[in-house]
């Protein structure tokens, strides 16, 4: 079995995020940038079912900018057998990213595609889902845990009113929730390992995708700030303040 | 110009996050078209009926709709986007997983999660867990739009009479299966519509002490929620988890109790009306956006909020 995995480079999700003067965006000169937190359960599990012996080789994929190539490398260190970067500048949106992994998985043939469900920046949770229409394969989404059966997958979804088990045929998509597993750090040896792993450069107009946005983002503003609480000494004081004061209770 | 807007239902009642997506629809345009896809659903079709806002019910009956799966629904959402100049859900599990599906078919760029609709192609949405808000004009001829349940009120439940259709069954997937759902029953009110929320953090230290949270919200009314860390440490269940990818609440009242205030947590419930923090470490971000915040251990402090609760003549339900 052969799984291609879909990693994106984000904002680290430790950065307090701090939006530009003129509206345009958010600031991302010198931020720390990171994995997609789920891609890394994404890699994660294919790695842990690739050292199981249920599949032969793990292919990372990441569609940004040049620098998303360290994203790919990471992927590596953890285990992944080869890369794959598609070079597109500027904001490129779900839709666009399914079609180049679209062109991917007919390159590749691979019978899984794993991702994290949903990218901390623009938090759209699209992608799995899309590239699943398109390819017409099962998508198992939001998946807290995978069984590997023998010409499917039995996957664990984490959903509103607690959790749901479906079935999906093999080839399939399933996009991972945090808590799929823990993802391992890469060891020293391993990240120098993984600087001699390939990494396959192509770009958008390569693979014929039309990567022009469809969404035109008008202003990206700051959320309206809280007022500044109080500090109350007591348990009893709280009680009167939301009694009398906040009158919630 | 109209509006698809997809019910979710258990085939017996219509869940509550409908009534508040089809009041953002009706914001977009008056004539809200509702699909009820479901098997032996006829209480669910009659119940959204009555919902004034909605002009007209698709209600298709079919044992391919008994559980709900994304590759099942899709074709018949596509087959009835040509009349249709918006398709809308919430975005909830139920949505996320199912409108890209339905979006990518139609070659759609999808605009999720809006917290605003602020004219019929354009919209607000929080990016970044709400760290900061887009304004997204969409140029698809079909808009596919998924909606903040809590950020639009529920839409009324009765007083309207529209015409119920009966639809065509869509093409049959084998693609997937459903096998089980394990639903956690509680006579709890929903964590995402009740009054009060009262949620637990790592600092809680474990499941059993839970039932200190259990007590306040016993005598509140209140939904219990519950930090990632929470959930991670097997100390309650996912359903409860509030925040950038669990759940966004908007309560009158929100009690964390023993929540550092991580940004992904504060996702979720930074928006309700009053916030208080219980946390011993006074630094704790979350005190950054309590309304009233109390630096207290909570194995003491719980008990005697109890205690101070059961002094009180009346409380609000």
């Amino acid at each position: 079995m052969k799984i291609l995995v879909a990693v994106k480079r984000v904002i680290d999700y430790n950065v307090q995020i701090r939006v530009k003067e003129d509206g345009s965006g958010v600031v991302t000169d010198n931020v720390k940038m990171s994995t997609n937190p789920p891609d890394d359960n994404a890699i994660e599990e294919a790695v842990k079912i690739k050292e199981s012996g249920k599949a032969k080789e793990v292919i990372a994929v990441s569609v940004g900018e040049e620098k998303a190539q360290d994203t790919v490398r990471k992927a590596l260190a953890v285990g992944a057998d080869r890369g794959i970067l598609v070079k597109v500048d500027g904001i490129v949106e779900p839709l666009a990213v399914s079609k180049i992994l679209q062109k991917i998985v007919e390159k590749e043939k691979p019978d899984l595609v794993f991702m994290g469900k949903q990218a901390i920046d623009d938090d759209c949770n699209q992608t799995g889902q899309m590239l699943a229409a398109l390819l017409n394969w099962p998508q198992a989404t939001f998946a807290s845990k995978i069984n590997v059966k023998d010409k499917s997958l039995e996957v664990t979804r984490e959903v509103d009113e607690g959790l749901e088990t479906i079935e999906v045929n093999v080839p399939a998509i399933v996009t991972c929730d945090l808590r799929l597993n823990e993802p391992r750090y890469a060891s020293l040896p391993n990240i120098m390992k993984a600087k001699k792993k390939p990494i396959e450069q192509l770009s958008a107009s390569d693979l014929g995708v039309d990567t022009k946005p469809r969404i035109e983002q008008i202003k990206v503003e700051e959320p309206p700030k809280r007022k500044a609480g109080i500090k109350v000494a007591s348990v009893e004081e709280l009680v009167q303040k939301l009694k009398n004061e906040a009158k919630v209770i | 110009m109209s509006v698809l807007l997809i019910a979710e239902h258990n085939n017996k009642e219509l869940k509550p996050f409908t009534l508040n997506a089809i009041s953002a629809a009706s914001k977009v345009n008056e004539e809200v078209h509702v699909l009820v896809l479901g098997s032996n659903s006829d209480s669910v079709a009659k119940a959204v009926s009555e919902i004034p806002n909605v002009k007209k019910v698709i209600h298709i009956n079919n044992p391919l709709y008994e559980n709900y799966l994304a590759e099942n629904y899709t074709s018949v959402i596509i087959r009835l986007s040509k009349d249709y100049s918006h398709i809308m859900c919430s975005a909830n599990t139920f949505g996320k997983n199912l409108m890209p599906r339905v979006a990518a078919l139609l070659d759609i760029s999808q605009v999720s999660d809006i917290t605003k609709v602020i004219s019929e192609d354009t919209f607000l949405r929080p990016i970044y867990a709400g760290n900061a808000f887009a304004t997204v004009k969409s140029s698809d001829k079909i808009k596919c739009v998924t909606i903040r349940p809590t950020s639009f009120d529920p839409a009324p439940t009765s007083g309207g009479a529209a015409e119920i259709l009966n639809g065509e069954v869509g093409d049959s997937s084998d693609l997937s299966k459903f096998i089980k759902k394990e639903e956690i029953k509680s006579d709890r009110p929903e964590l995402g519509t009740a009054r009060v929320v009262i949620s637990g953090g790592r600092g809680m230290q474990s499941g059993e002490n839970f039932k200190l949270i259990t007590a306040v919200a016993d005598k509140l009314n209140a939904a219990i929620g519950a930090s990632r860390a929470a959930v991670d440490a097997g100390y309650i269940t996912n359903d409860h988890q509030v925040g950038q990818t669990g759940k966004v609440v908007v309560p009158d009242l929100y009690i964390a109790v023993g929540i550092s205030g991580a940004i992904q947590h504060l996702a979720g419930m930074k928006e309700s009306k009053v916030i208080v923090a219980i946390n011993k470490d006074g630094e704790a971000p979350i005190f950054s956006v309590a309304d009233y915040g109390l630096e207290a251990d909570l194995f003491d402090a719980l008990p005697k909020f109890l205690e101070e609760l059961n002094k009180l003549n009346t409380i609000q339900k």
